[in-house]
């Protein structure tokens, strides 16, 4: 791990910007509060009391999620963190999401971002996380990634809720005469016992707000939670069950005009030549106008509707300039190859690995190399957005991560104030870390500037989704070991390589800013692992393509969960160790992840005999603080490999809501394990190859295996839930396939080299 | 062009050849149908005519004969379809944006295969792609909502 020197001398990398060591940033400044972003804005007789809670005399409580819902059941949890503590059910308030606004920065989101594992508790590593935290707020990153909106939420929802309650109580307080000691809340209301008064918070909403929030705020104990650690019904089930028009692409507004972009197929790249004769004369269509942002260039076609716009750009002739990048997959292949050659930054680099190998018998190294693909999001819901300008303000409505960031580029973009944009968050049919982007947002807000006041909703078709992504970059690993006379591993060295996201998110997002530092994306879930070996090396390499990369459900780990739980599963072959045993051993040092990985195996029964045809393989991954164990169990059928079932055990600190937390796990499996039989982008011409799910298929229903899920609350900090379960699924998967057929394959996706069901 | 969509009557001015679902989204206010692909590969925008599912999405408008039924025409909140019921007792649903898709399909499947096998769940199903991976808690749905038709709810 780094120790103090090294970070005093380096510089790192988080989120999308850059940050020096040492956070030079106030104490005064980061205890300052951002103003309430709902106090502007509240309906006649409604009282805010905080960024999080709003109540009208009619007694409607409306609680703000500031995160995007995209699936991960985030506004049911956060509300339930206020309502917990404001002692209200969950049917008895509303949820929205809430303004664009930096009081809803994410602190969490950072916390990780310094180059410490998760269980590193060393002073260091905490003052390092704590800054983190006040650079969240310094930065006022509002996003919903890193799977980190619990970790964020979980104080200062609930003080919301309390402090709430605490002033709502000492209202009625004052205006039953009565003491505030004698009150108890239930229900939305406050009652005395004794004489049986009640007041209903709405009645006493508007004099609680205007009270002094209380100084002291007393949270609930974990005992005596009614809603949290126990399965809630989704705020959004029954909108998603009738088809309500709760997303971005079912926007509809007086006026609507519609559209969509065709966008250069080579990152980059300008056109060259571009006819719009035919496109212009089609019926329906009104304008094309060029598009040029950070993330491209192109035209955007504005129509009557959708279709007009569709089949308008179809008929648009254009030549494009060429790549800045290597032509093909072979070339990009080929590149990755060369920087793994190049000097990379060590991001572990436990004993002496150098000296470990240099008198290491032959027979003794184990070697691999690795590779995966890039890979494209494909959400359900193809990127889209709706924007208004009209009499110098944006209006802007989309499914986005990064409220804030959409209204700063958004508003740079059509050039005013950013105090003029309203960015309206809506429900996501997807994200997984596409959404973080803001493209689709930027193309809607360009095209609304040539409408005359009329709104736009500009959707993409799949091809464009498909071959316009900030894809999971490829990446390629080379891994050593060198195993001791009891088959454990006494040293490994790896180094991977792989294009840097965060580079390449400046470029996109604000290219202005230099990339200082390693990338530490390229070796996380690689470096950062529970595992205690001697000599143990790990380097990160940026490599030098262009093609846009971003942040792809799981990040950094969807990659090295791969090669690292790959490559050790080679190791425990090459030692004749037990897959099991030889992590138990190497993760001794870190209970929780014993634990996990001994009920995992518990489940799945591994050990035991399998009938002829039938294996299993595992695999661990401690990802967003979270420590997951999966295991995988393949039988072999005429018409290909079959996925059985799955296993997954998974230590998230606390649970806040095992049903979602369990739906959460098994999606991001199903993620993972949809990559790893057949997704990969390629390249050809400098373009993307892949089009729609006919050939950038997932998982369907006739694929998905069984699933066995347990929750464990064993370490003592909160982990992430929404992307934990993608890191091991691959690899379980692969090591599972090895012990089927005796291959070993290292290149995803897996069906390259073998048949799926 | 007249279509009779959700039990109501509209006229239509479009070219026959737009499809369906673009036709429903966009002229007529039925956004209940999603876009996920535009090739009968997702089955995001699954609708029924004449009670058969058909991805409406590559159905050109012009050759719609039959009453259409969107995910807003099988039940509403007070009233939902055992279908709909299954699923908010399952809580399928994660992102949401195929699910409207999906139990279309399975209101189909029912009212064709009254007690449907895991086989025949597959084959109905297998056209409805989920990227949430709510697979086996629709499989869940389905056979609970089997339970709640017979049992008239």
């Amino acid at each position: 791990m780094a120790s103090v020197g090294k970070i005093a001398r380096r510089t790192f990398l988080i989120g999308a910007g850059a940050v020096a060591s040492g956070v030079a940033v106030g104490y005064y400044y980061y205890r300052k509060p951002y103003p309430n972003p709902l106090e502007g804005d509240l309906a006649a007789g409604e009282a805010t009391f905080n960024p999080y809670v709003k109540i009208g005399a009619d007694n409607t409580i409306t609680i703000i999620a500031p995160r995007a819902e995209m699936g991960q059941g985030i506004s049911t949890t956060l509300a339930a963190m206020v309502a917990e503590e404001l002692d209200v059910d969950l049917d008895q308030i509303k949820v929205e999401h809430g303004p664009a606004s930096y009081a809803y920065y994410n602190a969490a989101i950072l916390e990780e971002g310094g180059p410490f594992a998760f269980f590193d508790e060393s002073m260091t590593a905490e003052i390092v996380r704590a800054g983190m935290g006040v650079v969240g707020k310094f930065l006022a990153l509002q996003g919903t990634g890193g799977s980190a909106s619990m970790r964020d939420g979980f104080d200062k929802m609930r003080q919301a809720g309390a402090a709430a309650r605490q002033m709502l109580i000492a209202a009625a307080a004052q205006k039953l005469g009565i003491a505030a000691a004698d009150l108890e809340t239930a229900n939305g209301s406050i009652l005395h016992k004794a004489s049986g008064k009640s007041l209903t918070y709405g009645a006493v909403a508007a004099t609680a707000a205007t009270m002094a929030p209380p100084a002291e705020i007393r949270l609930k104990d974990k005992a005596d939670w009614k809603l949290l650690g126990k399965p809630q019904k989704r705020i959004d089930m029954l909108a998603k069950v009738t088809g309500a028009p709760i997303f971005g692409i079912d926007v509809t507004l007086p006026d609507l005009l519609y559209g969509t972009v065709k966008m250069s197929p080579r990152f980059w790249a300008k056109p060259v030549k571009a006819d719009f004769s035919k496109a212009e004369k089609m019926p329906g269509v009104i304008k094309i106008v060029p598009i040029e942002t950070n993330y491209g260039h192109g035209f955007g076609i504005i129509a009557e509707n959708t279709w007009a716009a569709f089949k308008a750009a179809e008929a648009i002739d254009a030549e494009w300039a060429g790549p800045e990048y290597p032509m093909d997959s072979a070339g990009i292949s080929e590149a990755l190859k060369q920087a793994l050659g190049t000097k990379g930054s060590v991001m572990r680099d436990d004993g002496d690995v150098d000296i470990a190998f240099a008198d290491a018998p032959r027979e003794k190294i184990v070697e691999a190399d690795y590779a995966v693909p890039y890979l494209a999001h494909a959400t359900m819901e193809p990127m889209n957005a709706t924007a208004r300008l009209k009499d110098g303000v944006l209006d802007i409505w989309c499914g986005n991560q990064a409220p804030t960031l959409v209204r700063q580029l958004c508003a740079n973009a059509v050039g005013i104030e950013q105090d003029k944009v309203s960015v309206h968050t809506t429900f996501m049919g997807g994200g997984f870390g596409r959404r973080v982007e803001v493209d689709y947002a930027l193309c809607a807000a360009l095209m609304a500037k040539e409408t005359a006041g009329r709104p736009i909703k500009v959707i993409w078709t799949r091809e464009e989704d498909m071959r316009h992504d900030a894809y999971r970059p490829a990446s390629v690993g080379k891994f050593q070991a060198r195993l001791g006379e009891d088959g454990m591993p006494v040293a490994i060295d790896m180094t991977i390589a792989s294009p840097s996201l965060i580079a390449s998110t400046l470029r996109r997002l604000f290219p202005s800013i230099s990339p200082l530092g390693p990338d530490k994306s390229i070796v996380d879930g690689a470096y950062n692992q529970p595992y205690t070996i001697p000599n143990y090396r790990v380097t990160g390499v940026a490599a030098p393509v262009s093609i846009p990369v971003g942040s792809w459900r799981s990040v950094g780990s969807s990659i090295n969960g791969f090669f690292h739980e790959g490559f050790l599963d080679e190791i425990a072959a090459a030692g004749k160790t037990d897959a099991v045993e030889l992590r138990k051993k190497l993760m001794a040092a870190y209970p929780a992840a014993v634990k996990v990985v001994e009920k995992v195996a518990e489940m799945a029964k591994w050990g035991e005999a399998l009938p002829a045809g039938k294996a299993k393989g595992m695999a661990f991954m401690l990802s967003f603080g979270s420590w997951v164990g999966e295991i995988v169990q393949v039988a072999d059928t005429p018409s290909g490999i079959r996925i059985e079932k799955v296993w997954i055990a998974a230590d998230v600190g606390t649970a806040l809501d095992p049903g979602i937390i369990e739906a959460q796990l098994i999606s991001a499996a199903v993620y993972g394990l949809s990559a790893a039989i057949g997704q990969e982008i390629t390249f050809a011409d400098g373009m993307v190859e892949q089009s729609n799910f006919h050939d950038y298929d997932a998982m369907r229903i006739f694929q998905c295996p069984a699933f066995e899920v347990a929750i464990l609350e064993n370490f003592h900090k909160m982990g992430g839930v929404g992307e934990v379960g993608t890191p091991p699924a691959a690899p379980a998967l692969a090591n599972a396939i090895f012990a089927l057929t005796s291959k070993r394959i290292r290149t995803l996706p897996l069906s390259k080299e073998v048949t799926f069901a | 062009m007249r279509l009779t969509v959700d039990g109501q009557a509209f006229d239509v001015n479009a070219d026959p050849e737009m499809p369906l679902l673009w036709a429903l989204r966009d002229l007529m206010g039925k956004t209940g149908p999603k876009f996920g692909c535009g090739i009968a590969a997702c089955g995001a925008c699954t609708v029924h005519i004449d009670g058969q599912p058909v991805r409406s999405c590559s159905l050109p408008v012009g050759q719609v004969t039959g009453a259409v039924t969107t995910i807003e025409g099988i039940g509403t909140e007070g009233r939902l379809h055992p279908v709909q019921r299954a699923w908010l007792e399952e809580q399928v649903a994660q992102c949401g944006y195929c699910q409207a898709g999906q139990i279309m399909s399975a209101v189909a499947l029912l009212d064709e295969v009254a007690d449907p096998t895991d086989a025949d769940i597959d084959n109905a199903m297998g056209g409805n792609l989920c990227r949430c991976g709510t697979y086996p808690k629709i499989r869940a749905a389905i056979k609970r909502a089997v339970v709640l038709k017979t049992a008239g709810i």
